[in-house]
Order: structure tokens, then C-alpha cells, then sequence
């Protein structure tokens, strides 16, 4: 069972965050991050070769989330599999006790460590999620043919408020609930007010009502990296006062002020309606995460430890 | 003879690929098949503020395109039908023949309306 699908379903503020599997076979690495994330986060992402990098594969890493008592949210992306893989690796997860998936089209490689890397994009991301629905609550694959067992995961999927076609984005989402899809993580949101109207475009569509949306947040502790953001990942919409208040700063409290700026953010997301908590983006950062979401006045999970041990045997069985 | 007239017409006016399962009726007569990752039920997430590519810079986000042409004709609620998974093994065929011969009949289909809400259903949980 999984815990993020109770705790969407308890009226509480839900707090997701994202693990990184490392670029290397070490298992510590996400031993380590786990620790630092999992009294303060309901689920955690474990990111699909996150920017078309190669990493520890997310159905690895989640099964080490699961060992370290964090509830993992495998991502998978339609970038480097077909239909089949796709399949397999969703049958495994249910196979293996993965909670959660989070299912996305995924970033071209051309942005990535191999961009001449051949890019699969067999499925797009609404058809991912149709698939998955499909397999979990009628038990049959893609061709019509039945499985012997369904899988049991929520299905949770990804939105961009603030790309074009701006006035599609609300009713994209709402394509993706239709196809099955029963919580969203949204990119990077800094520009609350348009986040905003996003949200009271799907009241209206009553997307709210059948899906649990979780703004998307996180420090900006650098001018490298807020440069990064603003140029480097495409579809990041970072205000022009953003820069204005992190270049104010003395270089030695660009970091203080970054952190800053996302506890208000989360305070504000609090107050619209229909948003059912955040998810917190602080790569590298995760150590950070407890101070931030303390600020925000949301408290750590006194159930985390608890809801995860039956969870952890599983783990080590598999 | 139709597989040629069809590529000879629509590579040159809406740059068609050939994929054989034509969504051009439902997409502004947009060619989704040149999105570079051949996205077929709207846009990525990567579309930059002035709608260029992620991918291609060059390029204008095929989405952006569509979404306007759609709303501007009136089939702006052709955007929100859920196009099925292609069948690869129809590249190079003719979609013509195949439309024809209602082999593309259920390519897109609009979403069900009286599906309760699933959160609702499944997690009772009361929007805030």
C-alpha cells in the first residue's frame, strides 16, 4: 500500500522531494540521501537518468530508498524504452512492492551525456500513463492480453504551468488525469500569482477533484545556479525578481536569501486552493530540506518510520 | 500510386513523414510527427516563454502551432482527445487507404466524461 496515496487522502500537507541515484554503483549514496529525507518527506522521486545522464537505473534506486525506509516514486520516462521495456519495468515494480511510479515523456538526449544517443519516444507521456492505468485496473498489456497479477502503484505524472501554450497547460493535465493519472508534480514554480490562475483553470476543469496537485519548489542557492535555471533547463519560468533579490545579497548570503525565497513560496502555495502540498527540488541540497520545510511551518512525517518498516523487508527480500 | 500522390502533397505542405496514421484532422492540421520526440497528445514541458523547441531552437514548438490553428478554426477542443499509441508497423504505408478502409477509426478518442473521479473513489479525499 502505498503511504503517498494515505497521505494525499489525509487532508494533511503533503511534502515530496527528489533522490538523485548516483552515477556509479555505489549503494551508500542513496542510503545516505534517503536518511537525510525520510522523517520530513512522504514519498520521495528517484529521478529516470534525470537530463538524459546516465545514473543507477530508478527501479534500483527505489528498491534502496525502500531498504533505508523511504517510500520511493520510481520515475520512468518514455526516452530510452519502448513499449515492451515499459511494461516489464512497471510489472517489476508492482512485482517488487514500488508504491509509486511517476510516468513522463523525459528530456531529449541532445541535452544529456550521450546526445548521440538514439531516442526512443515510442509512447508519449499521456499514452504511459493510459498504459499503466490499463495494466493496473484491468490487468490486461497494451496488445488486450491479460496478466496474471495487476500491479498496485499510484500513478502520479509531471506539468509545466508556465510553457506554451500557457492557456493548454491546464487542460494538458487534465488529459493525463483522464488517461489515469492521480497526482501531478509541477516544474519549478517561483511565479506564484500565474500559478495561481493555472490552479483556478483546473478547479473550473474539476481536475482538482480527481487529481492531487503538488507545486513544484526549491532553493536557488547560487547565481550559477540561478543562471542554470533560467538558461540552461529549458521551460523553467524564473521571475525577473528573483534575480533581483539573490543579486542584492553579499555573495556570502546568496544561499541564505535562495532558501528564503522558497519558505515563502511554500507559505504562499499553502493558501490556493486545491494544492495538496509541494514537491521539493533541492539537488544536492537534501541535507536542507528539513530547515526549509520547518521554516514553512510544515512538520516532519511522525508516521514515516512506522508506515516503512513492513515496506523494508520487501526491499531486502528483492 | 496513393502512397506516392499522399507523400508527394503533404511532405511538401506540412512536412509529413509518412507514418501512415495521419492526425493532422485533429491537431490544426499541425504534423505532430515533427515534434523531435513525436510527442502525439500535446506539448513537453521544455516549450521556452517565446514557444521555440527545447530540442531544435530553430524550430517552432509544433504544439504552439497547433493550439493556435485549432483555436483559431473553432476545433479547439480537438487539443483535448487522447490519441492512441501509433502502430510502428505502418510507416511508409498510406494513411489515406488506411482511413479509407477504417483502419485509423479509433486513433483518437475524446475523454470519458462519466468516470468518477478516481481520487474521489479511491482515496476519499475532499479537494481543500
Amino acid at each position: 500500500m502505498s503511504g503517498l496515496r494515505a497521505a494525499l487522502g489525509s487532508g494533511r500537507f503533503v511534502v515530496t522531494a527528489e533522490l538523485g541515484p548516483p552515477r556509479g554503483a555505489d549503494p551508500d549514496a542513496v542510503l545516505r540521501k534517503a536518511a537525510m529525507l525520510r522523517d520530513w518527506v512522504d514519498a520521495a522521486n528517484v529521478t529516470d537518468n534525470p537530463g538524459a545522464h546516465v545514473r543507477m537505473s530508478s527501479l534500483g534506486g527505489s528498491l534502496l530508498a525502500q531498504r533505508a525506509g523511504l517510500e520511493p516514486v520510481m520515475q520512468l520516462t518514455c526516452r530510452d524504452r519502448n513499449r515492451i521495456a515499459l511494461q516489464s519495468d512497471l510489472i517489476t515494480a508492482g512485482a517488487l512492492g514500488i508504491p509509486n511510479v511517476l510516468l513522463l515523456t523525459g528530456d531529449h538526449p541532445r541535452f544529456g551525456d550521450h546526445p548521440d544517443a538514439q531516442p526512443v519516444f515510442d509512447l508519449d507521456s499521456v499514452q504511459l500513463i493510459w498504459l499503466a492505468r490499463t495494466l493496473r485496473d484491468e490487468g490486461r498489456l497494451l496488445n488486450g492480453r491479460p496478466i496474471e497479477a495487476n500491479p498496485e502503484w499510484l500513478i502520479g505524472a509531471v506539468e509545466n504551468p508556465f510553457a506554451p501554450p500557457t492557456e493548454f497547460r491546464a487542460r494538458r493535465l487534465a488529459k493525463k488525469v483522464a488517461a489515469g493519472a492521480e497526482f501531478v508534480q509541477t516544474q519549478y514554480v517561483f511565479d506564484v500569482e500565474r500559478f495561481a490562475r493555472w490552479m483556478a483553470q483546473l478547479r473550473d476543469l474539476g481536475v482538482t477533484q480527481q487529481c492531487a496537485v503538488l507545486a513544484g519548489v526549491g532553493p536557488i542557492r547560487t547565481l550559477r545556479m540561478l543562471e542554470f535555471l533560467r538558461t540552461g533547463v529549458p521551460g523553467i519560468h524564473v521571475p525577473d525578481w528573483v534575480g533581483r533579490r539573490l543579486r542584492g545579497m553579499p555573495s556570502d548570503r546568496v544561499a541564505q536569501e535562495g532558501v528564503a525565497i522558497c519558505v515563502e513560496t511554500i507559505e504562499q502555495l499553502r493558501e490556493i486552493a486545491g494544492v495538496t502540498g509541494v514537491h521539493v527540488m533541492a539537488f544536492g541540497f537534501e541535507r536542507g530540506v528539513p530547515e526549509i520545510l520547518c521554516r514553512a511551518g510544515v512538520r516532519p512525517r511522525p508516521s514515516a518510520r512506522t508506515a516503512t518498516t513492513a515496506r523494508e523487508d520487501i526491499g531486502h527480500a528483492g | 500510386l496513393f502512397t506516392r500522390a499522399e507523400k508527394a502533397t503533404k511532405e511538401r505542405v506540412f512536412g509529413c513523414r509518412m507514418c501512415g496514421q495521419c492526425a493532422l484532422p485533429a491537431t490544426g492540421y499541425t504534423c505532430p510527427m515533427t515534434c523531435p520526440k513525436q510527442l502525439r497528445n500535446g506539448p513537453c514541458g521544455g516549450v521556452s516563454a517565446n514557444g521555440q523547441c527545447e530540442v531544435d531552437p530553430d524550430l517552432r514548438c509544433v504544439w504552439v502551432t497547433a493550439f493556435e490553428r485549432a483555436e483559431q478554426s473553432g476545433h479547439g477542443a480537438d487539443m483535448d482527445l487522447l490519441h492512441r499509441p501509433m502502430d510502428h508497423g505502418q510507416w511508409g504505408s498510406s494513411s489515406w487507404v488506411n482511413y479509407w478502409q477504417g483502419r485509423d477509426d479509433e486513433l483518437w478518442v475524446a475523454p470519458s466524461k462519466h468516470k468518477p473521479p478516481l481520487l474521489r473513489r479511491e482515496l476519499g479525499l475532499v479537494p481543500r
